[in-house]
């Protein structure tokens, strides 16, 4: 997002004496030899300026990859390109046609100024400071302390694994209390849902029975009854999953759920990667949809705890919806809010900006672990702040629950499908006895909603 | 920045040539200036390698920096038409690509047969002619010459849209599966925007310029506040341009751009105000901020620097 104040060095465009002596030193001076004095050397000279250029070119394309800048050989290509117009007799000329040609986004022009200086400023390139919150860090006790209705200190009494006849029991367990044995069988059924998808109404129109007249079919159809247009085709839009959106709360208080639900996040992803949006929240809003879409759980785990930079610290939930409702992502999706509410910031914020995301959101579930407790009331301030803008409040502690969860995201479960459908989150297709059976998709296939189960068409 | 402030004496005659006369980012700089558009040096060597190079530029920044007004310039500049093809979600070929004329189509095939054409092949011939064929802004960017082609707001389009764009902006063709391939004789000068509502695919950024518009600094929204609205004192503009700085440091859902500055200072042109005082201020906020939030946000804090509290002194500010 634009931030005049983003440049550190002072914007490059203006040129003169603000800018660095090493950087002209490095593009102009001996490293990087200007196009005038290599035509005065002769043509051999100019060959070998001309080597010079692109292999220090080359080199900074590779310093902006090893930053993660996209700049990928065809960007390099037009870099060169870029530099042969503009002339690379000046540093700014070099740092436009770079960013001009090597850039794709917002997020890398940081990155690219970064490089820039380091590179033509013959630094070693450092990474970025890494903004620590200044958040008191909440540790796991103090949820303890805040619902004390939890005993968690029972958890490893049994550490039994979980064979097929006990997935059922397994099912309904806490995830917090469960050994490390059985929470690995647990995200190995996770790691095996397939989770259908409300549907949405898609402004893309395809060949169908009813709808708008087909110009185009109709007229091949007629010049293949020799010019009788006998038969009219028709077409009318189709449909799109509609997009969810899930934030996990990674702070000290969710840290016995985090890995669960990360899970179920990444059974999402693979189930709809373009329609899914995941994103951990604590201190801060990180996104990690591109973690989730490797295949393998275990990598895509392992390569999501290494990008989130605060696990079980405190939750400003508030402060990062706000920062989530400026990106486009929640307009017109089904948003997953996976958090105890224990929030740290200022609640009343936490409500406005719930406000506004139900304004936005198709619909808003919460998903509160502690729900699955019947003594569970939502007494935290942010649960009480953010419960009158939320669609869906369920629990999320056992499989059975996120069972539910897979199936409200695919347009079931109660309060949108009446009760005659009640009976589905139950006993519909449970995961736990499939995935015994064997593998294979479908542990959730489609059928866990008839045709009456489709998203409303309205955005 | 200092192209715009000293403008190159040659660049007059200019003005309405093609790209070859354009040498260099500063002259381009001159010559957006010239129809009213003030341009940073990023933005115009962008612009400048893009058409130097022959490459679609991608425009993204906020809404209301001035992206689609930047295409626009360009068409004045090159004296070349604007092709605008708006983006919005279920856009498809048939309407950015081609459509065949279908009632002239079915009207052609009725005349065939009580002419007694019965041969198949003959009548296809016959009715997939480019005379049938309705070129759609895609299509007529490349059979006009020379033209700006705009897409505007990429990000509103369904990603399959992208694979479309893909093939006419890489190679400058369409291809028509009745008719054969359509090459664009010299290729348009394409600007792309976008308000980042979505990612647009990294196949289709590839063969673009990236740029980033920014918001425009203090200096720079007073110039082109005096420019676009002759009527404007430099007291107005400033208070103006100093408000929306400020506007857009806040935490507001929607930072004002531009282009809500200018309506904004338009309409206080219109209630005849010659200096910024929060009576006015008050009354036509609507122009400036388009959510009640940021509305009250703002009154309560007092954020156009002359708040509730601040009432007694409000309007002689500072000079």
């Amino acid at each position: 997002m634009p931030d005049p104040g983003r440049d550190p060095r002072g914007t490059p465009s203006t040129g003169g004496p603000g800018e660095p002596a090493v950087v002209r030193e490095a593009v102009g001076g001996p490293r990087v030899p200007s196009g005038e004095s290599a035509a005065a050397e002769g043509p051999g000279a100019a060959d070998d300026d001309r080597a010079a250029l692109v292999r220090a070119m080359t080199g900074f394309a590779r310093t902006l990859r090893a930053a993660g800048v996209p700049a990928d050989h065809q960007r390099t290509q037009g870099f060169l390109a870029a530099l042969r117009e503009l002339g690379a007799r000046e540093p700014r000329d070099v740092y436009w046609a770079g960013r001009l040609t090597l850039c794709s986004g917002p997020d890398d022009l940081d990155r690219y100024d970064r490089c820039f200086t380091a590179y033509f400023g013959g630094e070693r390139p450092r990474p970025a400071a890494r903004v620590t919150p200044a958040v008191a860090v909440t540790r796991f006790v103090l949820h303890q302390e805040g619902s004390g209705e939890r005993d968690e200190g029972r958890g490893e009494e049994s550490a039994a694994a979980a064979t097929a006849s006990e997935i059922e029991v397994l099912r309904h367990r806490d995830v917090a209390r469960m050994t490390a044995a059985e929470r690995r069988e647990v995200a190995r059924l996770l790691g095996m849902l397939r989770s259908a998808r409300e549907r949405r109404r898609s402004r893309r129109r395809t060949p169908s029975h009813r709808g708008a007249l087909d110009g185009r079919r109709t007229v091949r159809e007629a010049v293949r009854r020799g010019g009788e247009p006998a038969r009219l085709r028709f077409r009318a839009p189709g449909e799109k999953p509609r997009r969810v959106v899930m934030l996990v709360d990674v702070s000290g208080s969710m840290a016995p759920y985090a890995d669960t639900l990360l899970r179920f996040a990444h059974a999402l992803v693979r189930a709809e990667p373009r329609a899914t949006e995941v994103f951990s929240v604590g201190t801060r809003l990180t996104r990690v949809t591109a973690e989730l879409r490797q295949r393998d759980p275990a990598a895509a785990m392992d390569a999501v705890s290494a990008a989130i930079p605060d696990w079980s610290g405190g939750t400003r939930l508030g402060e990062e919806l706000k920062e989530l409702l400026r990106l486009p992502d929640p307009r017109g999706a089904v948003v997953v809010i996976a958090s105890d509410g224990w929030e740290r910031g200022d609640a009343s914020l936490l409500g406005r900006q719930m406000e506004r995301l139900a304004r936005l959101a198709h619909r808003v579930i919460w998903v509160n672990p502690h729900k699955g407790d019947p003594a569970y009331r939502p007494l935290t301030a942010g649960m009480r702040a953010a419960l009158p803008y939320i669609t869906d409040f369920v629990a999320g502690h056992s499989l059975a629950a996120f069972e539910e969860l897979a199936l409200r995201l695919a347009g079931g479960g109660p309060g949108r499908r009446g009760p005659a459908h009640g009976g589905h989150v139950r006993g519909g297709p449970a995961l736990g006895g499939r995935a015994a059976g064997g593998q294979g998709p479908g542990g959730w296939g489609p059928g866990g909603w008839g045709p009456g189960g489709r998203g409303r068409p309205d955005a | 920045m200092s192209q715009t402030t000293n403008p190159d004496p040659a660049a007059g005659g200019g003005v309405t040539g093609s790209a070859a006369g354009i040498d260099s980012p500063a002259k381009l700089a001159t010559l957006l200036e010239e129809h009213d558009y003030l341009a940073d040096e990023g933005l115009a060597t962008a612009v400048f390698l893009a058409l130097r190079m022959g490459r679609p530029l991608f425009l993204e920044g906020e809404a209301g920096v001035g992206k689609t007004e930047l295409a626009k310039t360009l068409a004045a500049i090159l004296d070349a038409p604007l092709i605008r093809l708006q983006c919005y979600e279920g856009l498809d070929a048939a309407q950015a690509l081609y459509d065949w004329d279908f009632a002239r189509q079915l009207l052609h095939l009725k005349a065939a047969e009580a002419a007694g054409v019965t041969d198949v092949r003959a009548l296809e011939g016959e009715i997939y002619d480019r005379r049938f064929l309705v070129a759609r802004p895609l299509l007529r960017a490349l059979e006009t010459r020379p033209c700006v082609l705009l897409v505007d707001e990429i990000d509103r389009a369904d990603d399959e849209f992208e694979a479309f764009l893909l093939e006419v902006l890489s190679d400058f063709t369409i291809s028509v599966p009745e008719l054969g391939t359509i090459r664009a004789e010299t290729p348009p000068v394409v600007v792309l925007t976008s308000n980042r509502t979505r990612e647009v695919h990294e196949a289709l950024k590839r063969r673009c310029l990236y740029h980033w518009i920014e918001h425009p600094s203090f200096e720079r929204e007073v110039a082109i506040l005096l420019r676009r609205l002759p009527a404007c004192t430099e007291e107005l503009a400033a208070d103006v341009a100093g408000a929306a700085g400020r506007l857009r440091g806040a935490d507001l859902v929607k930072p004002p751009g531009v282009a809500e500055t200018l309506d904004w200072a338009e309409a206080l042109l219109t209630l005849g105000a010659a200096r910024l005082d929060p009576g006015l201020a008050a009354v036509t906020l609507g122009a400036l901020l388009k959510y009640r939030e940021d509305q009250e946000a703002v009154r309560r804090g007092g954020l156009l620097g002359d708040g509730p509290a601040a009432g007694v002194g409000g309007g002689v500010r500072r000079a």
